[in-house]
């Protein structure tokens, strides 16, 4: 039996306040990101000058290098930076899944006693919370030489045998951590994969624990092997997470900045080597003397419609599949229907 | 009888004789990961602690006795108190960091709750708006971002870097999942016969009952937002070091030749990543719990 109050207040109608708590989010959203997506469309048709409006020109020179003398040096860096990002990215995010897969594997196995799982979960996730740009001048400094000595990382593999010292001159025969093009690369990636491995373990972890448990132990008690039972059971119904992750590995590999943006001895400029994507447009548009917003919106127009084709291939194959399936049956049983009662002249079967 | 016993006690053994090798063999493989992870954080902690010259000469896995010196120079010399002055720097990540965690999460609740709650005509269309806009990086829409800051003449001031984060998508996401399991909409219709006013339900009752999830997204915003180097770089844009944010102080100091005590070196860089190893030591459960919420929603 409902009161009269409480019928009163089923008759009021509180739309409004929904609008009302959702204004704020909105407004800050509207003015903080969805005005500057629109505003850097807007740059990237204008010149980088004076801004008026010069239509495809800045696409035109960042892809097929058209325009004056430097258009040549623009186009050649932007492809340069977008091999760097593929190349860094690509060589992060394969030992890191390889790596957090195996580990994830290991870390839900029921029969294994490893002592401590939670203190090795801990201690692998802790690179991924530290500050960025603190760990790329940290490793700057342990992979790097010193005034007048090789630098740690050098004296250790010097100890481990691997780096020669000249008996008469002592001096090193030092591995180029810094400035070499592959070994800069290595360990911009190494530190990548050092920090987001524990973060994709755990994400793998909870995917494998929403497996159901009846499966394993049917395996089991058929006599299905470890690796058996990983390619047959784990990997398939792992695969919508794992498609899940690749495809946000690669968006957020596409915005890699504050490691190769820092990871460089040379004051002020970043190595050729190391350049991404997303150190090329904010040099663009943070330089103090010339900037380019010109170019740096082009470019990051080109960035989001890459970053809008990753995101829909994510959406795609993380959908419902046995949702679709459902909806798709369901529709061809109302068409059945419908044609049924056509044909028996309107009446119902 | 005894034959078949003995075979399958024997095949019992082998089991668990596999079983065993295994586990000590992941157990070593596990210890070894675990030095690779701590081995940079635990050099960067003793080469704090050493002279300049010890650390040219050599690695060394005991503390030094150079501690003393090396925070006297880091907290005096005048190349530190200009480029890389850490009272100014925590202060300064500090007011950022707590302002924007604060509207961060406040906001989150409240618009996951306008959504979950109310019924209204564009509940639907905002909510997809908002899993949307979830997927497009920051690195995409900061050239526009910079130069309509520039316009407003906000650069060289921290609202840019505070006000945003009242929009966080993902957090709204994660919010709006955790009401749909544990906030039933009959509380908010008993408050409405006791004549609760609509907000204060939200503040007094809706909030104290989302304490978990406002726990855990508190620590992972404050978390990015003190990590965060990219967007305080681009908006802070004077060479004023009394604005700059730690990060911005260690990459400063990075791009300068001034620093050649390598033990003060380390010891700044330790200095800047102090407050977040202390927070996930002290909270590290909460953090890999919810890093595992976050994998469990798709």
């Amino acid at each position: 039996m409902a009161s009269a109050a409480q019928r009163r207040i089923k008759s009021i109608s509180y739309a409004k306040y929904g609008y009302l708590f959702i204004l704020p989010f909105f407004l800050v959203y509207f003015f903080f990101q969805l005005w500057p997506l629109i505003n850097t469309f807007i740059l990237s048709f204008q010149d980088n000058k004076d801004s008026h409006f010069i239509g495809l020109d800045n696409y035109k020179t960042i892809l097929f290098a058209v325009g004056n003398r430097t258009a040549k040096n623009v186009s050649k860096t932007f492809f340069m930076s977008f091999k760097n990002t593929i190349i860094l990215w690509v060589g992060n995010f394969i030992p890191q899944l390889i790596l957090s897969l195996t580990l994830a594997v290991w870390f839900t196995e029921a029969n294994t006693k490893i002592p401590g799982k939670g203190f090795f979960k801990v201690v692998m996730y802790l690179p991924n919370i530290i500050t960025a740009a603190s760990v790329a001048v940290l490793f700057l400094q342990l992979c790097g030489e010193a005034e007048n000595g090789p630098g740690a990382l050098n004296l250790l593999l010097n100890k481990m045998g691997i780096v020669d010292q000249d008996p008469v001159s002592e001096k090193y025969d030092t591995i180029k951590f810094i400035t070499g093009m592959w070994q800069s690369r290595g360990v911009v990636m190494f530190i990548q994969t050092w920090m987001w491995f524990g973060n994709t373990m755990i994400m793998l972890m909870s995917g494998i624990q929403g497996i159901n448990p009846s499966l394993f132990e049917a395996a089991s008690i058929d006599g299905a092997t470890g690796m058996q039972t990983f390619w047959k059971i784990t990997l398939p119904l792992l695969s919508p997470i794992l498609a899940y992750t690749l495809v946000t590995s690669m968006i957020g590999g596409l915005q890699m900045f504050d490691i190769p943006y820092l990871y460089h001895k040379d004051p002020n400029k970043v190595s050729n080597n190391l350049k991404t994507v997303a150190v090329y447009i904010y040099e663009y548009f943070h330089d103090q003397v010339d900037p380019k917003m010109g170019y740096a919106g082009a470019a990051s127009v080109i960035l989001f419609f890459i970053t809008l084709i990753l995101g829909c291939i994510a959406f795609y194959m993380t959908r419902d599949k046995d949702a679709i399936a459902k909806k798709k049956m369901m529709k061809k049983n109302a068409k059945r229907e419908k044609f049924a009662s056509k044909q028996f002249g309107g009446y119902g079967v | 009888m005894s034959k078949m016993s003995k075979t399958y006690g024997d095949a019992k053994d082998n089991y668990t004789a596999k079983l065993r090798l295994k586990s000590t063999i992941l157990t070593i493989w596990f210890i070894i990961l675990t030095i690779i992870c701590l081995l940079p954080i635990y050099i960067l902690i003793i080469n704090a602690t050493r002279s300049s010259t010890e650390i040219a000469n050599g690695i060394s896995f005991l503390p030094g006795t150079n501690l003393g010196k090396n925070i006297e120079k880091v907290f005096k010399d005048t190349n530190y108190l200009t480029i890389f002055n850490a009272f100014i720097g925590y202060k300064n990540s500090f007011i950022i960091t707590v302002c924007a965690t604060f509207l961060n999460v406040f906001f989150s609740a409240m618009t996951a709750y306008g959504i979950h709650v109310y019924d209204f005509k564009l509940k639907e269309i905002s909510y997809t708006v908002i899993l949307l806009v979830m997927m497009v990086p920051m690195q995409v829409t900061s050239a526009g971002f910079v130069a309509f800051m520039l316009k407003l003449k906000l650069t060289d001031t921290y609202w840019p870097l505070i006000i945003p984060a009242i929009a966080a998508p993902a957090i709204v996401y994660f919010m709006r999942s955790y009401m749909k399991s544990s906030f039933p909409l009959e509380i908010v219709e008993a408050a409405r016969i006791d004549g609760c006013s609509e907000f204060r339900t939200f503040i007094s009752i809706a909030i104290p009952m989302m304490k978990p999830a406002i726990a855990v997204q508190s620590i992972f915003a404050f978390i990015a937002s003190w990590n965060n180097f990219y967007t305080p770089n681009m908006i802070l844009i004077s060479s004023n070091f009394k604005q700059k944010t730690l990060p911005m102080m260690i990459s400063a100091m990075q791009a300068s030749d001034k620093f050649t005590d390598y033990g003060a070196v380390y010891l700044a860089i330790a200095l800047s990543i102090l407050p977040i190893v202390i927070i996930y030591v002290l909270l590290s459960r909460f953090i890999i719990a919810g890093v595992a919420l976050g994998g469990v929603k798709e």
